[in-house]
């Protein structure tokens, strides 16, 4: 028999349609898998009675005759950052160690109304603040790659680190991610798979810790493109219970997949040749041009003039943000308390926060607080505001003479961990390519192309207009049946 | 702008995080290097630019105001490190 967990969502939800095997299969399989797989670091918590329990229902509903839901029979896992009812949820963070949600955020509802169950919660950067899994307080996530000839331990990408090694080490089908600064497409590009960020307001954020709420999109992790979308279909939607949430009918992307680029006219952005960008990295984005081009597209030079004022901006306005949402944590109504003998009340809050935050969420509180501060408001945040501002615009002008836009997804492949962790603004640069499409709240989306001379995965980036999300798929499944990239991990674990 | 150890203690204390004196001294030269990286966005000339408020497009939207849940006090309560007779609890504020 095959080996169920090295199906994808797609074949998993019609195989079990099928009855080629019963959902019941696919969830033990995917259970013992992610059991045997600690040495990753993936899962702050397992719940296989939760995929259990949606594999029954599944197969009751096939066995009375009953109608399949969308996700019947797949099992997949969870970012930390989603509040799941009884199950701990933290953010990856020591401050809300132990915090069970009495309610389940928007997204995982609507996954496990599509029938989808649940394999474990994921681990990830604290707060999702960071670009390599280092910044948890359950620890690093290992990636499942590893450099031809090497042991060394490398980043699986961050923040949703946890998703993108499970998926890459086939421990779950498909998991949910988090994008704030490119959260989801860095990982991806860095494991191997595939990942899209949609447009802001696709996907409610209720029930996601909140990190930098003008730019956190939740957004589908997969093998796949087709599995990508499949996914996204079932998270996405309107949620009155988020003011920022997109009152627009969810579209069939899947149905509608079409690796045709014929009429497609793909912008190539001049500033993304960085300097010290890596030679097969330029050259991978060479024959990516050429991929779509023999898929029916004409590639065009655009011009993003403001590109490199993408990341100081994002840097001031996303700690600000954060400095704001994150004042919630203090010690009173949930998470961990800390009361130094005799303190008063503000010193509990001051001695609690010291001890739950780590400390790139403290770096991050403070750089927020200060440039929120009387007397630098307006030369930090409102000039940071006003940059995003002609950002978002340079993306309208470009789109103006193209439909997508191919790029890099990061500018390396994955680093060994502890190699940036000592320079903030290093690991900062790593999202120099996807935190521009971030601040303009456009779809975005990665796919793998290829392998470094070391062996390891690099990816591409497809950017949209707002709400072509249908767009950014085509062109990424063009991309992908180009690159027929197979390339696996060995299993190490 | 230059950060020293007295602007991170006034800071830290915005944001009631408890730091030593070590950690103040460690923290001044990090946050000195991300604030003098961020500030080359000065160089953008802005004058007749607005800052931005949405990303996206989107009209908020008024609902009826009637009371939509409530009624949960020993759900809010259930996380709570501390709470007794229905309520949170916290160190005595009053003297």
């Amino acid at each position: 028999m095959t080996d169920l967990t090295e199906l994808g969502i797609a074949a998993l939800r019609d195989g079990v349609r099928a009855g080629s095997f019963s959902a019941r299969e696919v969830a033990d399989a995917f259970i013992v898998k992610v059991s045997k797989a600690k040495a990753l670091n993936a899962f702050i918590v397992e719940t296989p009675e939760h995929a259990i329990a949606a594999a029954r229902e599944a197969d009751s509903a096939r066995a009375a005759g009953r109608a399949l839901k969308p996700l019947a029979g797949v099992p997949i896992g969870m970012k930390d950052l989603f509040a799941t009812k009884g199950v701990q949820t933290t953010a990856a963070s020591h401050i809300l160690e132990g915090f069970t949600p009495v309610y389940e955020s928007t997204v995982s509802q609507k996954l496990w109304d599509a029938g989808a169950g649940m394999l474990g919660k994921l681990n990830m950067d604290q707060f999702a603040m960071g670009s390599s899994n280092e910044t948890s307080a359950f620890g690093n996530v290992i990636s499942p790659w590893r450099r031809k000839g090497s042991n060394s331990a490398l980043t699986p990408g961050g923040s949703s680190g946890g998703s993108s090694a499970a998926i890459a080490a086939r421990l779950c089908p498909g998991a949910t991610g988090t994008d704030t600064g490119g959260s989801i497409r860095q990982p991806a590009a860095f494991t191997g798979i595939s990942g899209i960020k949609p447009t802001y307001g696709r996907c409610s954020r209720w029930g996601i810790v909140a990190f930098a709420s003008s730019l956190d999109q939740a957004g589908a992790m997969a093998h796949d493109v087709r599995d990508c979308a499949i996914l996204l279909e079932a998270m996405a939607g309107f949620d009155a219970k988020d003011a920022t949430s997109l009152k627009l009918e969810v579209p069939n992307w899947e149905a509608s997949l079409n690796a045709s680029l014929a009429g497609k006219k793909i912008g190539v952005p001049a500033e993304y040749l960085v300097d010290g960008i890596p030679y097969e990295i330029a050259a991978m984005w060479q024959t990516a041009i050429d991929w779509v081009k023999d898929a029916g597209a004409e590639v065009v030079e655009v011009s993003l003039p403001h590109t490199k004022y993408a990341l100081p901006a994002y840097y001031i306005i996303a700690p600000a943000e954060a400095s704001s949402n994150l004042a919630r944590y203090d010690g009173v109504r949930y998470g961990i308390r800390e009361l130094p003998e005799g303190a008063n009340l503000q010193e509990m809050y001051a001695a609690t926060r010291a001890a739950g935050f780590g400390d790139e969420v403290k770096r991050r509180i403070l750089i927020g607080t200060y440039v929120l501060s009387a007397g630098f408001y307006d030369a930090y945040y409102t000039q940071a505001q006003k940059v995003r501002t002609l950002i978002a615009r340079d993306f309208e002008l470009a789109f103006q003479k193209c439909d997508l836009l191919l790029t890099p997804t990061a500018p390396s492949a994955a680093f060994a961990l502890g190699e940036k962790s000592a320079d903030p603004i290093a690991m900062y640069l790593n999202d120099v390519f996807t935190v521009p499409s971030s601040l303009a709240g456009l779809p975005a989306m990665s796919v793998p192309a290829g392998l470094d001379p070391a062996g390891l995965p690099l990816g591409l980036q497809v950017i949209g207009r707002p709400l072509d999300e249908q767009g950014v798929l085509d062109a990424a499944l063009a991309i992908e049946q180009r690159a027929g990239f197979t390339s696996r991990p060995d299993a190490w674990w | 702008m230059s950060v020293d150890t007295n602007t991170v203690k006034k800071v830290a204390n915005l944001a009631r995080i408890a730091i030593s004196d070590a950690d103040a001294e460690k923290l001044a030269p990090e946050l000195n290097n991300i604030l003098g990286w961020i500030e080359q966005l000065g160089e953008v000339d802005t004058s007749s630019v607005e800052p931005m408020t949405a990303v996206i497009p989107n009209t908020l939207r008024l609902r009826d105001d009637v009371v939509t849940e409530g009624g949960a006090r020993d759900a809010v309560l259930a996380n709570a490190p501390q709470g007794e007779h229905g309520f949170f609890t916290v160190p005595k504020v009053v003297e």
